[in-house]
């Protein structure tokens, strides 16, 4: 801590580069708020994502609760866990559905949340709209392949 | 500082000593004129800890360094000229005591975040009134107008008496991250002052103003986080505000 009197704003480096007819650039905020923007959009998607959120986050509790018992508590725990165990589950509809259910949710519910998390940090509109590619690529990509398991998985496989 | 032990003698003793303590003001300064960089500097100041952040800044800028760049008005809490991010939280400078904020340490002055900094303390708040006439903060009825005033009952005027203090100092909007990021999300302050008209029974444009928070960048982008909350000088429970705007687009009743 220092209480020297002398002020630190003094020339820095190479004496005053600036001065009232040259003056320094202004510490900008990240993007400026005009009388243009935002541009409004049409629809409410905003408002159906955020409700998304919610609501498939109530039944996500009790999906992913279950899963986790039924997979690595209940019965032995994660040691039974096998391809016997995952034929069998499958032979049933009601866990089809239900992995279904909770692939198709936990995949746009945690893509959704990204997609915010892209919004609130990256800066950049090309940045942005990388991060958005991918993470929209790497989302379709596994909730159809998981789709496509669920399916047309085959219990006899060799 | 104190001593543990302080009998009847030392007590007395105490109360003809000064009351002034020195107090290390550790303020932000930016001049473009100068440099294009912020630079920290210290200033010694002989305060009383009774008086405000405010009181320092006088002295400062009265008897020590004239070129130091503030906004005040009103120095009573009234004006909303005065905020400004101290030890890291915004706050009105002629509202923070000394005494409150630990003396003891260098107090930090900066301005408020988010906004363009003009200099030293002195900040654009052009995004930010932009964002507030953006949603119509004003009367707008339909119809004929009444011969006399416009009634109310108490409990009308009870629903959105909260949103009726604000003062505008930007507080709420500059301490919320994510409109630290880019500066488009309406934020709190223009939503605050939305709902003080859309919940008014004898407002007309509720629907309106809605459509205008429905946006992209508009109620939706809140996180909860409760930076408002905890920025707002006038107590306003701001995040609840916001959550009130939101359930009424998705219930349209309000
Ligand atoms: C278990 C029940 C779950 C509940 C109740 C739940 C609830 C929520 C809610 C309400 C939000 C929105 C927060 C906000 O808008 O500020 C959210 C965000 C998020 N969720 Fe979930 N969620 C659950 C499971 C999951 C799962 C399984 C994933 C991963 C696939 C996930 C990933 C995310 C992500 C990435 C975000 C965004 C992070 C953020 O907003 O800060 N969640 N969750
Ligand atoms: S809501 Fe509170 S913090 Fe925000 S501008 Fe109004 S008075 Fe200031
Ligand atoms: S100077 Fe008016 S609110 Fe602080």
């Amino acid at each position: 801590m220092s209480t020297d009197t002398t002020p630190a704003v003094g020339p820095v480096e190479g004496g005053h580069v600036h001065d009232v007819d040259n003056p320094a650039p202004l510490i900008e905020p990240p993007r400026k708020r005009t009388g243009r923007t935002p541009r409004s959009t049409r629809g409410n998607f905003e408002m159906a994502a955020w409700l998304f959120m919610r609501l498939s986050g109530v039944v996500l509790v009790v999906l992913v609760i279950g899963h986790l018992l039924i997979q690595l508590v209940l019965d032995g725990g994660v040691s039974k866990i096998g391809f016997a165990f995952v034929a069998g589950r499958w032979a049933s509809p009601f866990w089809q559905v239900w992995d279904l259910l909770m692939l198709w949710l936990a995949m746009l519910h945690g893509a959704n949340g990204l997609r915010t998390v892209i919004n609130d940090y990256a800066e950049r509109p090309t940045t942005r709209l990388w991060l958005k590619g991918l993470l929209y690529t790497a989302t379709v990509f596994t909730i159809l392949l998981g789709t496509l398991v669920i399916f047309t998985f085959d219990p006899n496989i060799r | 500082m104190a001593t543990p032990v302080m009998d009847k003698a030392e007590a007395t003793a105490k109360t003809d000593a000064s009351p002034y303590i020195t107090v290390t003001f550790r303020i932000r300064r930016f001049n473009p004129e100068v440099s294009e960089h912020a630079v920290w500097e210290d200033f010694p100041v002989e305060i009383d800890p009774k008086e405000r952040v405010l009181d320092g800044l006088h002295k400062i800028k009265w008897d020590v360094d004239g070129t130091l760049t503030f906004r005040r008005s009103c120095a009573h809490g009234i004006c909303g000229s005065d905020a400004m991010r101290i030890n890291g939280k915004n706050r009105l400078a002629c509202k923070t005591l000394i005494k409150d904020i630990n003396p003891e340490k260098p107090i930090t002055v900066e301005a408020i975040k988010g906004l363009t900094v003009l200099k030293d303390l002195v900040v654009d708040m052009e995004p930010f009134f932009q964002a507030y006439r953006d949603v119509m903060p004003f009367l707008v009825t339909k119809g004929n107008e009444p011969t006399r005033e416009r009634l109310q009952s108490a409990e009308d005027r009870e629903r959105f008496d909260d949103t009726t203090k604000c003062i505008l100092c930007a507080a709420c909007t500059s301490s919320c991250p994510v409109f630290w990021n880019d500066g488009q999300y309406f934020g709190p302050a223009a939503i605050v002052n939305a709902h003080r008209f859309i919940f008014d029974s004898r407002d007309d444009a509720g629907e309106q103003r809605l459509e205008i928070l429905n946006d992209k960048d508009g109620v939706w982008r809140c996180r909860t986080t409760f930076n408002c909350t905890d920025a707002c000088p006038r107590g306003i429970e701001v995040t609840k505000a916001i959550q009130e705007v939101k359930r009424a687009l998705i219930t349209r009743r309000f």
